[in-house]
């Protein structure tokens, strides 16, 4: 059957025509389709790995940022700690300083209270001292005149001595 | 590697099996059709179902359906009325002895002769220009015609060309990491990255970009003449794929692709293959007879699928201008069924425009890989 019976001059056309489109998109064509898809996969293939490897950093980054918090807010704790307790000794230095100084200003109060009592004593035994040799002597000089003149010198003489003894106190 | 080896076994048995089957079934099916068209006439050859008595206005089934499959020196397009509506086509030849005739091919239709040629009507040359030598024998001259399918050829090349060199010209002007590709490149990309990734990647092996511009070209130049041979006027229409002689150069392209760029452990596997000494002799034969059958096999099948596919349509077609004799009845509702079985029959052949184009390339590249790939599989048995 004619059918099966390959034509010559369809055969010399078709290889003609076949040989120049395969020639012309072999070398135009395709290639640079094919290259162009290829560059693409490629870029595409690289950004997934990309996106990959920023995703893992960036979990990463998630995980420092956790830590870099908690270790913060332990830091924070701790100083907070550290500041109450420095704030409790303080106050309780500062209380411990300030019964010391109060002790401290207590006891001189007292040391100057009994130096202050001494002397004052001391200066009354030696007035009341002076005053007994003092009345001592005018009772002697009275001795000489009357009895009655005796014990108005010696009233007078006292008032005298509490009068100068008031003065000397005032 | 493994399962894309089954992958590639599966897409054949599941794509080859049904083509076979609606090859073997057209041809069982066309001949009857022809047979009764043939004994309802009762008339030798009317053209073109032109009806010559007024009593049989009888459709010529097989006269249309090899008038359509077989080349022709003019395109017919249709009649109105009587007259035909036809496109000239050149015709070169050259004659042992007058030398280079071109001329239209309108000058030898309808039976006329021009400078002692004409369309032979005999068994042996029928449909082609033939001369009379010295003895009064019709010979044919070397002919090389721009013919019904040539022009389609051209055609169809001029149009692959152009989207594919349109699609490179976006790649080329175009940032491909930047944008999507838009227009033809858009539509072309998915296609191409399929049959270069899925199919010729896996099959070829490693170095498959040698071989993927000649995969893709025979892929897109029988995809798109698949296609054009289903729209039914000018542009399309023609039978290309289903042509012998086109299927012949594709698959002499695929041999010479498998069979010039193959390593030595192919050879060697066909005149010397690891087998016991005695099996041998039996071996080598069948070796290189499949050296021959691969090619043939896609010869055959692109050109019975798409020859079976045209002619199925074309009988479900004419079903309707037969039928219309037998009453207002059968022959309405033939019309009925044939116009919905047409419908089926032209999605199925869009289909099988694909599914041959895919089967070529995929069978195509299987045969390259295997001459290709004999060293890696060795030093995997080692």
């Amino acid at each position: 059957m004619s059918l099966l019976i390959p034509d010559s001059g369809l055969l010399f056309w078709m290889l003609l025509i076949f040989a120049v489109v395969f020639g012309i998109l072999a070398k135009f064509g395709f290639p640079v389709i094919t290259k162009m898809i290829a560059k693409r996969r490629e870029h595409i293939d690289n950004s997934l790995r990309l996106a990959e490897e920023a995703e893992v950093r960036l979990g990463q980054m998630k995980q420092e940022h956790a830590r870099i918090i908690a270790q913060a807010r332990e830091e924070q704790g701790q100083i907070l700690k550290e500041a109450a307790q420095e704030r409790d000794s303080i106050i309780r230095q500062a209380q411990a300083q300030a019964q010391d100084e109060a002790r401290k200003i207590l006891d001189e109060a007292k040391t100057r209270i009994d130096a202050e009592k001494e002397s004052a004593l001391r200066e009354i035994r030696s007035q009341v001292a002076l005053l007994s040799v003092q009345i001592a002597e005018k009772i002697m000089r009275k001795e000489l005149s009357s009895d009655q003149a005796h014990i108005d010198l010696i009233s007078r003489m006292i008032d005298e001595a509490s009068a100068s003894h008031s003065s000397k106190n005032n | 590697m493994k399962t894309g080896i089954r992958y590639i076994l599966i897409t054949i048995m599941a794509f080859v099996l049904p083509g076979a089957l609606a090859s073997a079934q057209d041809s069982t099916d066309m001949m009857p059709v022809a047979a009764v068209s043939d004994t309802v006439s009762g008339t030798a050859a009317p053209v073109h179902g032109t009806g010559d008595t007024e009593q049989e206005e009888s459709v010529d089934v097989q006269g249309i359906i090899f008038g359509h499959i077989n080349d022709s020196y003019e395109w017919h397009i249709t009649d109105i009325g009587d007259k035909p509506v036809t496109i000239p086509l050149p015709v070169i030849l050259h004659s042992k002895t007058t030398g280079w005739h071109c001329f239209l091919s309108s000058r030898v239709a309808h039976g006329h002769e021009y400078k002692g040629f004409y369309i032979s009507t005999s068994e042996k040359h029928e449909g082609k220009i033939v001369e009379r030598d010295a003895s009064g024998e019709e010979i044919r001259p070397f002919d090389i015609s721009i013919t019904k399918n040539v022009l389609s050829l051209i055609i169809s090349s001029a149009l692959l060309i152009a989207l594919i060199l349109g699609s490179a010209r976006w790649y080329k002007r175009h940032d491909v990491l930047k944008e999507a590709p838009k227009g033809v490149a858009a539509l072309l990309e998915p296609v191409i990255e399929m049959i270069n990734d899925d199919v010729i990647k896996d099959a070829v092996g490693p170095n498959y970009a040698k071989y993927s511009p000649y995969l893709l070209t025979a892929f897109f130049f029988i995809l798109i003449n698949n296609l054009l041979g289903i729209i039914p006027i000018f542009p399309g229409g023609a039978n290309v794929t289903g042509n012998i002689a086109v299927t012949f150069v594709l698959a002499l392209c695929t041999f010479l692709a498998v069979n010039l760029t193959t390593n030595g452990h192919y050879w060697r596997d066909i005149f010397w293959p690891d087998a016991p000494m005695w099996i041998k002799p039996i071996l080598i034969p069948i070796e290189m007879f499949g050296m021959f059958t691969k090619p043939l096999s896609l010869m055959i099948r692109l050109f019975a699928n798409i020859m079976a596919g045209h002619a199925l349509i074309l009988c479900i077609v004419s079903m309707i201008f037969i039928t219309v004799r037998m009453g207002a009845v059968i022959g309405g509702s033939m019309t009925v069924v044939s116009v919905g079985f047409g419908i089926f029959m032209d999605c199925f052949e869009i289909l099988v425009a694909f599914i041959q184009a895919y089967v070529f390339t995929i069978l195509s590249a299987v045969f390259i890989g295997l001459a290709q790939e004999r060293p890696h599989a060795e030093k995997q048995g080692n």
